[in-house]
């Protein structure tokens, strides 16, 4: 109870601390992944950590947060030395995290779970009269408002992610760390919470450290940036006095130029995906694909837009085989498919779905054995019932060199890779055919780093020159934007707007996002 | 590379056996028996001598067979645990085929029926667990559990009633096999053929797991049902099939119970090598081989049953207090996996550091 009573004043008083990292080391085994790496966070400032993945910004966090303990450095705080132990030491001194995935309880209210962040124990009875009190004084103070007495499974994930930031204000938290916040935001949710969090920056009530590896959002909103590569502090500046192509040649060590992907005109296009009418449920049996109809052509990249959760996730499932439709057809090549496994061997079928690990790989198999899955049963890699282990092997070798998988041996479990690395197994998988015919690619580069995303975008782009149509559902604007031949809206589960990308408009693409 | 992982599933095994021998130990003193004397006698009577080691290899053979009716499916995800149920509908299958047949036709042929028939109903028993799971997702634990006693009320309801035989008066049974149609002996041994039915189940099942395209999908569509799907395996399909191999193991194993040692089907078809199957695929890992070696460890702790009862006074389902000691601790030991420091590859997690300038560095590609 003691906490809790005294904390409204504290508030009022409390200002964002100095937070000072001095010389921080920290191995693991033989790798060093911060290498006498220094950070200082000024009071009231929006400051970004930028780095490709592995360059040991996430470690750097983690030991500012007492998850790890660095073998080297310290951290000062508003000028006094102090050791942080756990992350509750870390809370202790006004320092708070939001993490890249939620977490807050699904079945809970947002009321409730913002209690529960704050539950330490000592009370034995909720006075929850008192609680909501408190909560919705909260909420009125607060930077942004979410409904109180929703469950959390039915908040959208900007809201979410909004309710992540708002138990670390609740918690009084003062230095505000953001793991990539906007990974799982549409542009509008991103840019809506990132100015918030910056106007609370600049009243002085906040310090906000934001790793990430958008250069728009170090830009738009940080005003200090430190850069990180392969574990060494490489860069640090104001962001005024930074030019992108600058922050870029810091983190990727040369200079480099955002690479625009040069598209070949087609001739002779044919129809490749048809979909007729197609209807789909989620997974509680409401409708979320509803109706849709669309033509995909070979060498063209049909892009679909949406704030996330309206139907896309099921629509593409239903097109790789995950989920059954509930009414309509899909046609490739003219002929009926029902995605089963001759089908897709037939048509060359092959898709980059969101989250690898979890859509495109058997965590638990080898990478050689992953690599295999599209192919283990056709020769050279089987003969008759068997396989050839050796033929999934030398396979597996030459796409490891081939799309530079950095894995220690091609035996390895796939869940003990990198993200980026596990991404590029599928990539090897899916895009190595000779032949494809039609890829279905979801959020393919979702919270991959800077040189996978320009890999992966440049693979999609050289497949549809070959000829390969190419679906490409996204929660990333400007992803679409610059790889679409033709843009297609959907919102609850409905398409409503659609435009070859020549002639979009912005404004009619986000409205119909919103909706309308 | 992987001798550490190798050594770990070998050692993590061992030891949770080694202590359960040790809880199984207190258990004995504190119902009075001498622990260390009854170490000796479970050891005598199950691997102490060519005659005694002959009595483990009749009550490994049932189990190699049944614990299949678990393995198979855990490869697919599926926990399973009907060998019960299988074993009996495939005793009654076996029994009924056999009882028809008769003498009409040369043994080999009725055995061969027999075993068809018993892998036949086995089958067929846990592919109804898996066509549940796949239509209706019912759970298939609970479902192969209830099943078990569905089929162990049919067993005594047809043994007691429309199959009994007049003869059996305090133990109802079905009439007895034809003698000419009982399964023999390995020759030179008391150890009947199932033995080897149920070496060369194992070994097919692990060729199958491990080198098969179908044995890839079945891991695939068991390590990630999404991945699965991406790649168009047909899951159902599998569930089905795997379900189905699982219980004609299980059903095989019913057949040579029936066949090999009882010569009729009566309420000692379920004498539990049913659930002593489960035990030996929880502690084999699910991996085909090292069952038969764990078969061969269960069979030899039921074969002591006998003598700890004549020689220490212990009730005879002390035996089944063991029995379930060793799976308890069995499976807690599976949570060990991957926590003990000395069995973690070391460098495993990350390619080497970036060294700046080693020239052979492509060299170490692969191992």
């Amino acid at each position: 109870m003691t906490t809790t009573t005294a904390a409204p004043t504290a508030t009022a008083v409390r200002r964002p601390p100095e937070l000072e990292v001095k010389g921080m080391t920290k191995r693991f085994g033989s790798l060093v992944a911060l290498d006498q790496v220094s950070l200082h966070l000024k009071p009231g400032t929006f400051h970004a950590l930028l780095g490709e993945n592995g360059a040991g910004k996430s470690t750097l966090v983690k030991c500012i947060m007492g998850f790890y303990s660095p073998d080297h450095g310290e951290i000062e705080i508003d000028g006094t030395p102090c050791t942080i132990a756990s992350p509750r030491d870390a809370h202790h001194h006004g320092i708070g995290m939001v993490y890249q995935h939620f977490t807050s309880v699904p079945a809970m209210t947002v009321a409730e779970n913002l209690v529960l962040s704050r539950f330490d124990g000592s009370q034995f009875l909720i006075n929850w009269a008192k609680e909501r009190e408190r909560l919705d004084d909260f909420m009125q103070s607060s930077p942004f408002q979410v409904p109180l007495d929703v469950p959390i499974a039915q908040l959208a994930a900007g809201q979410k992610q909004k309710l992540e930031i708002l138990k670390q204000l609740y918690l009084e938290s003062k230095i505000l760390i953001l793991d990539e916040p906007t990974s799982v935001l549409t542009p509008d949710e991103a840019d809506e919470i990132l100015s918030l969090l910056q106007q609370q920056v600049k009243a002085g009530d906040l310090s906000v450290l934001i790793i990430t590896h958008k250069f728009r959002e170090v830009t738009q909103f940080a005003e200090e940036v430190t850069v990180l590569r392969k574990g060494q502090l490489v860069g640090h500046g104001l962001v005024q006095d930074l030019s992108v192509a600058d922050m870029a040649e810091m983190m990727m060590g040369e200079r480099r130029e955002l690479k625009v992907v040069d598209k070949v005109t087609q001739e002779d296009v044919t129809p490749v995906l048809e979909v007729h009418d197609l209807s789909a449920n989620k997974d509680n049996g409401l409708v979320a694909v509803n109706n849709v109809s669309l033509t995909v052509n070979s060498g063209e990249i049909v892009g679909i837009a949406g704030v996330s959760g309206n139907g896309q996730k099921e629509l593409v499932e239903v097109l790789a085989g995950q989920r059954p439709s509930t009414s309509g057809q899909i046609k490739i090549n003219g002929e009926r498919y029902l995605a089963t496994r001759k089908e897709m061997f037939k048509h060359r079928v092959f898709s980059l779905p969101e989250e690898p690990l979890k859509n495109a790989c058997i965590p638990q198999m080898s990478v050689a054995e992953n690599m295999a899955l599209r192919t283990f049963d056709q020769p050279p890699q089987a003969k008759g019932i068997w396989l050839i282990l050796n033929a999934i092997r030398q396979a597996a070798k030459g796409l490891v060199q081939q799309f530079s998988v950095k894995t220690p041996s091609i035996e390895t479990p796939v869940h003990n890779l990198s993200g980026g690395n596990v991404q590029r197994t599928v990539l090897a998988r899916e895009l190595s055919s000779e032949k494809i015919n039609l890829l279905i690619a979801a959020n393919p580069c979702f919270g991959l780093d800077f040189a996978a995303v320009e890999f992966i975008h440049a693979q999609i782009v050289e497949a549809r020159n070959r000829g390969v149509a190419v679906l490409l559902v996204s929660e990333d604007l400007d992803e679409l934007l610059e790889l679409s031949d033709r843009i297609i809206v959907i919102s609850s589960g409905q398409f409503l707007y659609e435009s070859p990308i020549a002639s979009a408009d912005f404004s009619a693409i986000s409205h119909a996002m919103a909706g309308h | 590379m992987a001798l550490r992982k190798t050594l770990e599933s070998i050692c993590i095994p061992i030891a949770a056996i080694l202590f359960g021998l040790l809880l199984f130990g207190l258990f004995c003193s504190f119902v009075g028996a001498n622990p260390f004397a009854v170490y000796a006698s479970i050891w005598k009577a199950a691997f102490g001598s060519w005659n005694t080691f002959q009595n483990t290899l009749i009550r490994a053979a049932p189990l190699m067979l049944s614990s299949l009716c678990t393995l198979l499916p855990a490869r697919l995800g599926l926990v399973i645990i009907g060998n019960e149920g299988a074993l009996v509908m495939g005793g009654l299958a076996a029994v009924s085929m056999g009882l028809a047949l008769g003498t009409a036709v040369p043994s080999f042929w009725v055995q061969s029926f027999m075993a068809l028939a018993g892998m036949g109903a086995g089958g067929i028993w846990i592919a109804i667990v898996g066509a549940l799971r796949h239509y209706r997702a019912v759970n298939e634990t609970i479902s192969s559990l209830l099943l078990n006693y569905i089929a162990i009320a049919i067993l005594n309801h047809l043994v007691g009633g429309p199959m009994r035989d007049p003869n059996s008066l305090n133990k109802p049974s079905t009439a007895p096999l034809a003698e000419i149609n009982m399964l023999g002996d390995i020759p030179g041994t008391r150890v009947h053929w199932g033995l080897v039915y149920g070496l060369i189940a194992c070994v097919i099942a692990y060729f199958l797991i491990q080198r098969t395209t179908f044995g890839f999908s079945t891991r695939a569509a068991g390590g990630n049902m999404r991945a699965a799907r991406l790649a168009g395996l047909p899951v159902g399909k599998l569930t089905l099939t795997i379900c189905f191999l699982a219980g004609s193991c299980a059903g095989l194993a019913g057949m040579v119970e029936i066949a090999a040692v009882q010569g009729a089907a009566n309420e000692s078809l379920n004498v539990g090598y049913g659930y002593g199957g489960i035990l030996v695929a929880f502690a084999a890992r699910q991996n085909p081989l090292a069952a038969i070696l764990v078969s061969l460890l269960v069979g030899g702790i039921l074969a002591s049953g006998g003598i700890l009862q004549r020689s220490h006074g212990l009730p005879d389902a002390t035996v089944l207090v063991f029995e379930g000691i060793i799976f308890l601790v069995v499976l807690y030991s599976d949570s060990l996996y991957g926590r003990l420091p000395f069995f973690k590859e070391k460098p495993d997690r990350l390619p080497p550091a970036p060294q700046p300038a080693i020239p052979t560095s492509v060299t170490a590609q692969g191992s």
